[in-house]
Protein backbone atom coordinates (compact mmCIF):
# COMPACT_ATOMS: atom_id res chain seq x y z
CA UNK A 1 0.00 0.00 0.00
CA UNK A 2 1.29 3.45 -0.94
CA UNK A 3 1.33 5.73 2.06
CA UNK A 4 1.10 9.41 1.33
CA UNK A 5 2.57 11.24 4.25
CA UNK A 6 0.47 14.41 4.21
CA UNK A 7 -2.05 14.81 6.96
CA UNK A 8 -5.46 15.82 5.63
CA UNK A 9 -7.63 15.93 8.73
CA UNK A 10 -6.12 17.50 11.84
CA UNK A 11 -7.82 17.76 15.21
CA UNK A 12 -6.11 19.62 18.05
CA UNK A 13 -7.68 19.40 21.52
CA UNK A 14 -11.17 19.57 20.09
CA UNK A 15 -14.04 19.80 22.55
CA UNK A 16 -17.73 19.99 21.85
CA UNK A 17 -20.47 20.79 24.28
CA UNK A 18 -24.17 21.29 23.69
CA UNK A 19 -24.67 23.54 26.70
CA UNK A 20 -23.61 23.51 30.35
CA UNK A 21 -22.92 20.00 31.67
CA UNK A 22 -23.55 18.59 28.21
CA UNK A 23 -20.00 17.87 27.16
CA UNK A 24 -19.96 15.43 24.23
CA UNK A 25 -16.30 15.50 23.28
CA UNK A 26 -13.17 16.56 25.12
CA UNK A 27 -9.46 16.79 24.26
CA UNK A 28 -9.74 15.06 20.90
CA UNK A 29 -6.45 15.19 19.02
CA UNK A 30 -5.60 13.10 16.02
CA UNK A 31 -4.48 13.37 12.47
CA UNK A 32 -5.59 11.40 9.44
CA UNK A 33 -3.44 11.07 6.35
CA UNK A 34 -4.63 11.61 2.78
CA UNK A 35 -5.96 8.36 1.42
CA UNK A 36 -6.11 6.67 4.81
CA UNK A 37 -9.08 4.55 5.91
CA UNK A 38 -9.71 5.05 9.61
CA UNK A 39 -12.40 3.56 11.83
CA UNK A 40 -13.78 5.43 14.82
CA UNK A 41 -14.83 2.84 17.40
CA UNK A 42 -16.61 3.53 20.65
CA UNK A 43 -19.57 2.67 22.84
CA UNK A 44 -23.00 4.08 22.00
CA UNK A 45 -23.42 7.73 22.86
CA UNK A 46 -19.70 8.42 23.18
CA UNK A 47 -19.76 11.32 20.73
CA UNK A 48 -18.26 9.59 17.72
CA UNK A 49 -21.07 10.76 15.46
CA UNK A 50 -20.58 14.27 16.83
CA UNK A 51 -16.90 14.09 15.87
CA UNK A 52 -17.88 12.99 12.37
CA UNK A 53 -20.32 15.89 12.04
CA UNK A 54 -17.57 18.26 13.14
CA UNK A 55 -15.29 16.90 10.40
CA UNK A 56 -18.16 17.36 7.92
CA UNK A 57 -18.47 21.00 8.97
CA UNK A 58 -22.08 20.61 10.03
CA UNK A 59 -21.13 22.12 13.40
CA UNK A 60 -18.16 24.06 14.72
CA UNK A 61 -16.22 22.77 17.73
CA UNK A 62 -16.66 24.63 21.02
CA UNK A 63 -12.92 24.50 21.69
CA UNK A 64 -9.77 23.57 19.82
CA UNK A 65 -9.13 23.51 16.11
CA UNK A 66 -10.21 21.08 13.46
CA UNK A 67 -8.95 21.44 9.91
CA UNK A 68 -9.39 19.63 6.63
CA UNK A 69 -6.55 20.38 4.22
CA UNK A 70 -5.58 23.35 6.38
CA UNK A 71 -9.03 24.97 6.22
CA UNK A 72 -12.03 24.83 8.51
CA UNK A 73 -14.17 21.86 7.48
CA UNK A 74 -16.92 24.07 6.10
CA UNK A 75 -14.54 26.15 3.99
CA UNK A 76 -12.81 22.99 2.78
CA UNK A 77 -16.14 21.57 1.67
CA UNK A 78 -17.10 24.83 -0.04
CA UNK A 79 -13.67 25.05 -1.64
CA UNK A 80 -11.78 22.36 -3.48
CA UNK A 81 -12.33 19.34 -1.23
CA UNK A 82 -15.21 17.11 -2.15
CA UNK A 83 -16.69 15.73 1.04
CA UNK A 84 -19.40 13.07 1.06
CA UNK A 85 -21.36 11.79 4.03
CA UNK A 86 -23.24 8.54 4.43
CA UNK A 87 -25.89 8.62 7.13
CA UNK A 88 -27.10 5.90 9.44
CA UNK A 89 -30.40 5.91 7.57
CA UNK A 90 -30.42 5.82 3.77
CA UNK A 91 -32.13 9.26 3.72
CA UNK A 92 -33.37 8.96 0.16
CA UNK A 93 -35.93 11.34 -1.27
CA UNK A 94 -39.08 9.20 -1.71
CA UNK A 95 -40.35 11.21 -4.69
CA UNK A 96 -37.20 10.62 -6.71
CA UNK A 97 -36.17 7.47 -8.52
CA UNK A 98 -32.92 5.76 -7.61
CA UNK A 99 -31.10 7.45 -10.49
CA UNK A 100 -32.48 10.86 -9.54
CA UNK A 101 -31.53 10.35 -5.91
CA UNK A 102 -27.97 9.68 -7.00
CA UNK A 103 -28.16 12.71 -9.28
CA UNK A 104 -29.02 15.04 -6.39
CA UNK A 105 -25.45 15.93 -5.29
CA UNK A 106 -24.51 16.62 -8.91
CA UNK A 107 -27.46 19.01 -9.24
CA UNK A 108 -26.76 20.75 -5.95
CA UNK A 109 -23.05 21.14 -6.64
CA UNK A 110 -23.62 22.41 -10.17
CA UNK A 111 -21.92 19.62 -12.07
CA UNK A 112 -22.67 20.15 -15.80
CA UNK A 113 -25.77 18.23 -16.89
CA UNK A 114 -23.95 16.53 -19.75
CA UNK A 115 -21.82 14.62 -17.27
CA UNK A 116 -24.70 13.40 -15.11
CA UNK A 117 -25.74 10.18 -16.82
CA UNK A 118 -22.20 8.85 -17.20
CA UNK A 119 -21.39 9.63 -13.57
CA UNK A 120 -24.62 8.08 -12.29
CA UNK A 121 -24.08 4.95 -14.35
CA UNK A 122 -20.54 4.62 -13.08
CA UNK A 123 -21.71 5.04 -9.51
CA UNK A 124 -24.48 2.48 -9.95
CA UNK A 125 -22.07 -0.07 -11.39
CA UNK A 126 -19.56 0.55 -8.61
CA UNK A 127 -22.14 -0.33 -6.00
CA UNK A 128 -23.64 -3.28 -7.87
CA UNK A 129 -26.97 -1.83 -9.01
CA UNK A 130 -28.46 -2.38 -12.46
CA UNK A 131 -30.15 0.03 -14.86
CA UNK A 132 -33.41 -1.64 -13.93
CA UNK A 133 -32.96 -0.69 -10.28
CA UNK A 134 -32.20 2.90 -11.23
CA UNK A 135 -35.77 3.53 -12.38
CA UNK A 136 -37.33 2.26 -9.15
CA UNK A 137 -38.44 4.39 -6.27
CA UNK A 138 -36.91 3.91 -2.80
CA UNK A 139 -40.11 2.37 -1.39
CA UNK A 140 -39.72 -0.55 -3.82
CA UNK A 141 -36.24 -1.38 -2.57
CA UNK A 142 -35.10 -3.54 0.33
CA UNK A 143 -33.20 -2.00 3.23
CA UNK A 144 -29.88 -3.23 1.89
CA UNK A 145 -30.58 -1.85 -1.57
CA UNK A 146 -31.52 1.53 -0.13
CA UNK A 147 -28.21 1.65 1.70
CA UNK A 148 -26.42 0.83 -1.55
CA UNK A 149 -28.19 3.74 -3.24
CA UNK A 150 -27.19 5.99 -0.36
CA UNK A 151 -23.58 4.88 -0.85
CA UNK A 152 -23.80 5.41 -4.61
CA UNK A 153 -25.11 8.93 -3.97
CA UNK A 154 -22.08 9.67 -1.81
CA UNK A 155 -19.63 8.24 -4.35
CA UNK A 156 -21.10 10.04 -7.36
CA UNK A 157 -19.28 13.28 -6.54
CA UNK A 158 -15.98 11.34 -6.51
CA UNK A 159 -15.22 12.40 -2.96
CA UNK A 160 -11.80 13.26 -1.54
CA UNK A 161 -13.16 12.53 1.91
CA UNK A 162 -15.86 9.97 2.67
CA UNK A 163 -17.47 10.14 6.10
CA UNK A 164 -19.65 7.22 7.14
CA UNK A 165 -21.87 7.30 10.23
CA UNK A 166 -22.67 3.67 11.14
CA UNK A 167 -24.18 3.15 7.70
CA UNK A 168 -24.72 -0.58 8.03
CA UNK A 169 -25.84 -0.72 11.66
CA UNK A 170 -29.46 -1.50 10.77
CA UNK A 171 -28.65 -4.32 8.34
CA UNK A 172 -28.38 -8.00 9.10
CA UNK A 173 -24.94 -9.46 9.59
CA UNK A 174 -24.50 -11.15 6.21
CA UNK A 175 -25.52 -8.01 4.35
CA UNK A 176 -23.28 -5.91 6.54
CA UNK A 177 -20.30 -8.12 5.75
CA UNK A 178 -21.03 -8.02 2.02
CA UNK A 179 -21.24 -4.26 2.02
CA UNK A 180 -18.02 -4.05 4.05
CA UNK A 181 -16.27 -6.12 1.43
CA UNK A 182 -17.56 -3.91 -1.35
CA UNK A 183 -16.61 -0.76 0.51
CA UNK A 184 -13.04 -2.04 0.90
CA UNK A 185 -12.92 -2.96 -2.79
CA UNK A 186 -14.10 0.52 -3.81
CA UNK A 187 -11.64 2.16 -1.45
CA UNK A 188 -8.66 0.24 -2.85
CA UNK A 189 -9.62 1.51 -6.31
CA UNK A 190 -10.46 5.12 -5.50
CA UNK A 191 -8.41 5.86 -2.40
CA UNK A 192 -10.59 8.50 -0.81
CA UNK A 193 -9.77 9.40 2.76
CA UNK A 194 -12.27 7.45 4.79
CA UNK A 195 -13.57 7.94 8.32
CA UNK A 196 -15.96 5.19 9.38
CA UNK A 197 -17.91 5.45 12.63
CA UNK A 198 -19.06 2.16 14.14
CA UNK A 199 -19.58 0.35 17.40
CA UNK A 200 -18.95 -3.00 15.75
CA UNK A 201 -15.41 -4.23 16.44
CA UNK A 202 -15.16 -6.72 13.55
CA UNK A 203 -16.40 -4.13 11.10
CA UNK A 204 -13.83 -1.59 12.27
CA UNK A 205 -10.97 -4.07 11.98
CA UNK A 206 -12.06 -5.50 8.65
CA UNK A 207 -12.34 -2.10 6.96
CA UNK A 208 -9.66 0.14 8.32
CA UNK A 209 -5.93 0.64 8.47
CA UNK A 210 -6.21 2.23 11.86
CA UNK A 211 -8.81 2.09 14.62
CA UNK A 212 -9.32 5.06 16.92
CA UNK A 213 -10.89 3.85 20.15
CA UNK A 214 -13.03 6.36 22.01
CA UNK A 215 -13.96 6.51 25.67
CA UNK A 216 -17.52 6.86 26.87
CA UNK A 217 -19.10 10.30 27.05
CA UNK A 218 -17.55 12.86 27.13
CA UNK A 219 -15.65 11.09 24.39
CA UNK A 220 -11.98 11.29 23.74
CA UNK A 221 -9.59 9.12 21.77
CA UNK A 222 -7.92 6.80 24.25
CA UNK A 223 -6.05 4.56 21.88
CA UNK A 224 -4.95 4.25 18.28
CA UNK A 225 -4.42 0.76 17.00
CA UNK A 226 -3.06 0.05 13.54
CA UNK A 227 -4.51 -2.89 11.69
CA UNK A 228 -1.74 -4.91 10.08
CA UNK A 229 -3.66 -6.75 7.36
CA UNK A 230 -2.89 -6.05 3.71
CA UNK A 231 -5.44 -5.03 1.10
CA UNK A 232 -7.37 -6.32 -0.77
CA UNK A 233 -9.06 -7.89 2.20
CA UNK A 234 -10.97 -11.04 1.42
CA UNK A 235 -13.95 -12.45 3.35
CA UNK A 236 -11.65 -15.24 4.60
CA UNK A 237 -9.79 -12.68 6.69
CA UNK A 238 -12.55 -12.90 9.28
CA UNK A 239 -11.54 -16.51 9.97
CA UNK A 240 -7.92 -15.54 10.46
CA UNK A 241 -6.59 -16.19 13.96
CA UNK A 242 -4.74 -12.89 14.06
CA UNK A 243 -7.96 -11.08 13.06
CA UNK A 244 -9.91 -12.80 15.81
CA UNK A 245 -7.21 -12.00 18.35
CA UNK A 246 -7.24 -8.30 17.42
CA UNK A 247 -11.03 -8.18 17.60
CA UNK A 248 -11.03 -9.92 20.96
CA UNK A 249 -8.42 -7.55 22.27
CA UNK A 250 -10.38 -4.51 21.09
CA UNK A 251 -13.63 -5.83 22.53
CA UNK A 252 -11.91 -6.25 25.86
CA UNK A 253 -10.72 -2.66 25.82
CA UNK A 254 -14.12 -1.38 24.77
CA UNK A 255 -15.69 -3.21 27.67
CA UNK A 256 -13.21 -1.56 29.98
CA UNK A 257 -14.15 1.81 28.53
CA UNK A 258 -17.87 1.33 28.87
CA UNK A 259 -17.72 0.59 32.59
CA UNK B 1 -59.12 -2.99 -10.30
CA UNK B 2 -60.42 -6.49 -10.86
CA UNK B 3 -64.12 -7.22 -10.95
CA UNK B 4 -63.97 -9.04 -7.65
CA UNK B 5 -62.19 -6.15 -5.94
CA UNK B 6 -64.73 -3.75 -7.44
CA UNK B 7 -67.54 -5.88 -6.04
CA UNK B 8 -65.97 -5.96 -2.58
CA UNK B 9 -65.27 -2.23 -2.69
CA UNK B 10 -68.83 -1.39 -3.68
CA UNK B 11 -70.19 -3.71 -1.02
CA UNK B 12 -68.09 -2.00 1.66
CA UNK B 13 -68.10 1.63 0.56
CA UNK B 14 -71.17 2.24 -1.56
CA UNK B 15 -73.82 -0.09 -0.24
CA UNK B 16 -74.10 1.10 3.41
CA UNK B 17 -74.67 4.80 2.55
CA UNK B 18 -77.19 3.75 -0.10
CA UNK B 19 -79.09 1.67 2.43
CA UNK B 20 -79.19 4.65 4.79
CA UNK B 21 -80.37 6.84 1.92
CA UNK B 22 -83.17 4.42 1.08
CA UNK B 23 -84.23 4.21 4.72
CA UNK B 24 -84.36 7.99 5.03
CA UNK B 25 -86.56 8.23 1.90
CA UNK B 26 -88.94 5.61 3.25
CA UNK B 27 -89.23 7.28 6.68
CA UNK B 28 -89.60 10.66 4.99
CA UNK B 29 -92.49 9.48 2.81
CA UNK B 30 -94.08 7.69 5.76
CA UNK B 31 -93.98 10.88 7.86
CA UNK B 32 -95.64 12.89 5.11
CA UNK B 33 -98.42 10.33 4.76
CA UNK B 34 -98.70 9.56 8.49
CA UNK B 35 -98.67 13.16 9.83
CA UNK B 36 -100.27 14.66 6.71
CA UNK B 37 -97.54 17.28 6.41
CA UNK B 38 -98.23 20.24 4.14
CA UNK B 39 -95.92 20.71 1.10
CA UNK B 40 -94.71 24.13 2.37
CA UNK B 41 -93.34 22.40 5.48
CA UNK B 42 -91.90 19.29 3.88
CA UNK B 43 -92.27 18.26 0.25
CA UNK B 44 -92.56 14.58 -0.61
CA UNK B 45 -89.56 12.77 -2.12
CA UNK B 46 -91.43 12.38 -5.38
CA UNK B 47 -92.17 16.12 -5.53
CA UNK B 48 -88.47 16.84 -4.97
CA UNK B 49 -87.58 14.41 -7.74
CA UNK B 50 -90.10 16.07 -10.04
CA UNK B 51 -88.71 19.53 -9.26
CA UNK B 52 -85.20 18.16 -9.79
CA UNK B 53 -86.15 16.96 -13.28
CA UNK B 54 -88.23 20.03 -14.21
CA UNK B 55 -85.53 22.43 -13.04
CA UNK B 56 -82.65 20.41 -14.44
CA UNK B 57 -81.67 23.05 -17.00
CA UNK B 58 -81.84 25.79 -14.41
CA UNK B 59 -79.94 23.71 -11.87
CA UNK B 60 -77.30 22.84 -14.45
CA UNK B 61 -76.80 26.52 -15.20
CA UNK B 62 -76.56 27.26 -11.49
CA UNK B 63 -73.98 24.49 -11.00
CA UNK B 64 -71.84 26.02 -13.76
CA UNK B 65 -72.05 29.43 -12.10
CA UNK B 66 -71.38 28.20 -8.55
CA UNK B 67 -68.81 25.72 -9.82
CA UNK B 68 -66.80 28.33 -11.68
CA UNK B 69 -66.82 30.64 -8.68
CA UNK B 70 -65.73 27.79 -6.40
CA UNK B 71 -63.06 26.63 -8.84
CA UNK B 72 -61.62 30.12 -9.30
CA UNK B 73 -61.62 30.73 -5.55
CA UNK B 74 -60.02 27.33 -4.93
CA UNK B 75 -57.39 27.85 -7.64
CA UNK B 76 -56.60 31.24 -6.16
CA UNK B 77 -56.21 29.89 -2.64
CA UNK B 78 -54.08 26.98 -3.90
CA UNK B 79 -51.66 29.32 -5.69
CA UNK B 80 -51.63 32.21 -3.24
CA UNK B 81 -51.78 29.96 -0.17
CA UNK B 82 -48.76 28.04 -1.40
CA UNK B 83 -46.87 31.22 -2.23
CA UNK B 84 -47.56 32.71 1.22
CA UNK B 85 -46.50 29.39 2.77
CA UNK B 86 -43.24 29.67 0.78
CA UNK B 87 -42.67 33.13 2.25
CA UNK B 88 -43.57 31.95 5.77
CA UNK B 89 -41.15 29.03 5.51
CA UNK B 90 -38.28 31.39 4.76
CA UNK B 91 -38.57 33.76 7.68
CA UNK B 92 -39.60 33.31 11.27
CA UNK B 93 -40.33 37.04 11.59
CA UNK B 94 -42.59 37.01 8.56
CA UNK B 95 -44.38 33.97 9.95
CA UNK B 96 -44.85 35.45 13.40
CA UNK B 97 -46.11 38.76 12.06
CA UNK B 98 -48.33 37.43 9.28
CA UNK B 99 -49.91 34.30 10.70
CA UNK B 100 -52.35 35.97 13.15
CA UNK B 101 -54.00 37.87 10.32
CA UNK B 102 -54.72 34.70 8.41
CA UNK B 103 -56.17 33.17 11.55
CA UNK B 104 -58.34 36.29 11.74
CA UNK B 105 -59.41 35.77 8.13
CA UNK B 106 -60.20 32.15 8.94
CA UNK B 107 -62.26 32.87 12.05
CA UNK B 108 -64.15 36.03 11.09
CA UNK B 109 -67.73 35.19 10.04
CA UNK B 110 -68.21 35.86 6.36
CA UNK B 111 -71.42 37.79 7.17
CA UNK B 112 -69.33 40.28 9.09
CA UNK B 113 -67.09 41.17 6.19
CA UNK B 114 -69.67 40.76 3.42
CA UNK B 115 -70.63 44.47 3.50
CA UNK B 116 -66.98 45.40 3.01
CA UNK B 117 -66.61 42.99 0.11
CA UNK B 118 -69.71 44.46 -1.52
CA UNK B 119 -68.43 48.00 -0.91
CA UNK B 120 -65.07 47.22 -2.53
CA UNK B 121 -65.98 44.75 -5.26
CA UNK B 122 -69.67 45.26 -5.78
CA UNK B 123 -72.33 42.58 -6.07
CA UNK B 124 -71.76 39.73 -8.47
CA UNK B 125 -69.50 36.94 -9.56
CA UNK B 126 -66.17 38.53 -8.57
CA UNK B 127 -67.30 38.93 -4.97
CA UNK B 128 -68.53 35.33 -4.81
CA UNK B 129 -65.10 34.20 -6.01
CA UNK B 130 -63.52 36.35 -3.30
CA UNK B 131 -65.64 34.73 -0.57
CA UNK B 132 -64.76 31.24 -1.86
CA UNK B 133 -61.11 32.27 -1.87
CA UNK B 134 -61.15 33.65 1.68
CA UNK B 135 -62.88 30.57 3.04
CA UNK B 136 -60.57 28.06 1.36
CA UNK B 137 -57.25 29.84 1.85
CA UNK B 138 -56.39 28.86 5.41
CA UNK B 139 -56.17 25.04 5.18
CA UNK B 140 -53.75 25.29 2.28
CA UNK B 141 -51.74 28.01 3.96
CA UNK B 142 -51.43 26.24 7.30
CA UNK B 143 -50.83 22.74 5.92
CA UNK B 144 -48.39 24.14 3.38
CA UNK B 145 -46.41 26.12 5.95
CA UNK B 146 -46.24 23.15 8.26
CA UNK B 147 -45.14 20.85 5.44
CA UNK B 148 -42.43 23.24 4.30
CA UNK B 149 -41.04 23.56 7.81
CA UNK B 150 -41.38 19.98 9.00
CA UNK B 151 -38.34 18.53 7.22
CA UNK B 152 -36.22 15.57 8.30
CA UNK B 153 -33.08 17.20 9.81
CA UNK B 154 -30.90 14.54 8.17
CA UNK B 155 -32.16 15.59 4.75
CA UNK B 156 -31.40 19.21 5.57
CA UNK B 157 -27.88 18.09 6.53
CA UNK B 158 -27.57 16.20 3.25
CA UNK B 159 -28.40 19.37 1.34
CA UNK B 160 -26.03 21.45 3.47
CA UNK B 161 -23.21 18.98 2.91
CA UNK B 162 -23.65 19.49 -0.80
CA UNK B 163 -23.34 23.25 -0.36
CA UNK B 164 -26.89 23.85 -1.47
CA UNK B 165 -28.42 27.30 -1.78
CA UNK B 166 -31.54 28.39 0.08
CA UNK B 167 -33.44 28.28 -3.20
CA UNK B 168 -32.33 24.70 -3.92
CA UNK B 169 -33.48 23.62 -0.47
CA UNK B 170 -36.85 25.26 -1.07
CA UNK B 171 -37.44 23.85 -4.54
CA UNK B 172 -35.81 20.43 -4.30
CA UNK B 173 -36.51 19.56 -0.67
CA UNK B 174 -39.07 21.71 1.11
CA UNK B 175 -41.64 21.95 -1.66
CA UNK B 176 -41.69 18.24 -2.61
CA UNK B 177 -41.84 17.33 1.09
CA UNK B 178 -44.79 19.68 1.55
CA UNK B 179 -46.83 18.36 -1.38
CA UNK B 180 -48.69 15.68 0.65
CA UNK B 181 -49.59 18.32 3.26
CA UNK B 182 -50.70 20.80 0.63
CA UNK B 183 -52.87 18.11 -0.96
CA UNK B 184 -54.46 17.31 2.40
CA UNK B 185 -55.16 21.03 2.76
CA UNK B 186 -56.54 21.14 -0.77
CA UNK B 187 -59.04 18.41 0.06
CA UNK B 188 -60.46 20.48 2.92
CA UNK B 189 -60.20 23.67 0.89
CA UNK B 190 -62.14 22.28 -2.07
CA UNK B 191 -65.17 21.64 0.12
CA UNK B 192 -64.85 25.04 1.72
CA UNK B 193 -64.64 26.73 -1.69
CA UNK B 194 -67.96 25.16 -2.68
CA UNK B 195 -69.54 26.21 0.61
CA UNK B 196 -67.99 29.65 0.17
CA UNK B 197 -69.41 30.19 -3.28
CA UNK B 198 -72.92 29.06 -2.24
CA UNK B 199 -72.93 31.10 0.96
CA UNK B 200 -71.24 33.98 -0.82
CA UNK B 201 -74.19 34.27 -3.20
CA UNK B 202 -76.50 34.81 -0.25
CA UNK B 203 -74.63 37.94 0.75
CA UNK B 204 -72.68 39.27 -2.18
CA UNK B 205 -73.93 37.45 -5.27
CA UNK B 206 -77.35 38.79 -6.23
CA UNK B 207 -78.07 41.81 -8.32
CA UNK B 208 -76.77 40.33 -11.51
CA UNK B 209 -78.61 38.39 -14.18
CA UNK B 210 -76.43 35.40 -13.50
CA UNK B 211 -77.26 33.14 -10.60
CA UNK B 212 -75.99 30.02 -8.88
CA UNK B 213 -77.13 27.42 -6.37
CA UNK B 214 -76.97 29.86 -3.48
CA UNK B 215 -79.36 32.21 -5.23
CA UNK B 216 -81.74 29.36 -6.11
CA UNK B 217 -81.81 28.21 -2.48
CA UNK B 218 -82.37 31.76 -1.33
CA UNK B 219 -85.12 32.64 -3.78
CA UNK B 220 -87.08 29.34 -3.72
CA UNK B 221 -87.13 29.58 0.07
CA UNK B 222 -88.50 33.08 -0.24
CA UNK B 223 -91.28 31.81 -2.46
CA UNK B 224 -92.02 28.81 -0.20
CA UNK B 225 -91.30 26.45 -3.10
CA UNK B 226 -89.91 23.76 -0.87
CA UNK B 227 -89.73 21.07 -3.53
CA UNK B 228 -87.48 23.33 -5.62
CA UNK B 229 -85.52 24.34 -2.52
CA UNK B 230 -84.89 20.68 -1.73
CA UNK B 231 -83.88 20.03 -5.32
CA UNK B 232 -81.35 22.90 -5.12
CA UNK B 233 -79.95 21.62 -1.83
CA UNK B 234 -79.71 18.12 -3.28
CA UNK B 235 -77.84 19.47 -6.28
CA UNK B 236 -75.46 21.43 -4.03
CA UNK B 237 -74.74 18.29 -2.04
CA UNK B 238 -74.13 16.15 -5.12
CA UNK B 239 -71.93 18.86 -6.57
CA UNK B 240 -69.92 19.16 -3.35
CA UNK B 241 -69.41 15.40 -3.20
CA UNK B 242 -68.33 15.37 -6.86
CA UNK B 243 -65.75 18.13 -6.29
CA UNK B 244 -64.44 16.47 -3.13
CA UNK B 245 -64.19 13.14 -4.96
CA UNK B 246 -62.35 14.72 -7.86
CA UNK B 247 -59.79 16.50 -5.68
CA UNK B 248 -59.38 13.33 -3.63
CA UNK B 249 -58.76 11.31 -6.78
CA UNK B 250 -56.16 13.78 -8.03
CA UNK B 251 -54.36 13.83 -4.69
CA UNK B 252 -54.35 10.04 -4.34
CA UNK B 253 -52.99 9.73 -7.88
CA UNK B 254 -50.17 12.15 -7.12
CA UNK B 255 -49.36 10.49 -3.80
CA UNK B 256 -49.39 6.99 -5.31
CA UNK B 257 -47.20 8.04 -8.21
CA UNK B 258 -44.50 10.02 -6.48
CA UNK B 259 -44.73 9.32 -2.79
CA UNK B 260 -45.26 6.40 -0.46
CA UNK B 261 -48.96 6.68 -1.14
CA UNK B 262 -51.64 8.36 0.98
CA UNK B 263 -51.14 7.78 4.68
CA UNK B 264 -54.11 5.42 4.97
CA UNK B 265 -52.66 3.22 2.20
CA UNK B 266 -49.07 3.07 3.41
CA UNK B 267 -47.64 -0.33 4.19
Amino acid sequence: MVETQTSLIEARSVAMSFGPAQLALTHVSTSIQTGEFVALLGPSGCGKSTLLRLVAGLMAPSEGTLTVGGLTPENARRGTRRVAFVFQEPNLLPWRTVADNIRLPLELQGVPRTEHSARIEQSLRLIGLTGDDSRKRPRNLSGGMRMRVSLARALVIQPDVLLLDEPFAALDDVLRQQLNEELVRIWTRHQWTGLFVTHNVAEAVFLSQRVLVMSKRPGTIIEEISVPFAYPREPGLRANLEFARLCGDLSQRLRGVAQ
Amino acid sequence: MTLKKLAIWSAQAVLPPLVVFGLVIVIWQACIVGFQLKPYLLPSPTAVLRAFINDSALLGQAVVYTGSAALLGFAGSLCIGTLIAFAFSQSRILRASGYPYFIFLQTVPIVAIAPLIVRWCGYGFQSVVLVAFILSLFPILSNGTQGLLDIDPNLLDLFRLNNSTRWQVLVKLRFPSAVPGILAGARTASGLAVVGSIVGEFFVGYGSKQFGLGYLIYSTNGQSQLDRLFASVLTSTLFGIAIFGLVNLISVTILRGWYDGPIEHRR
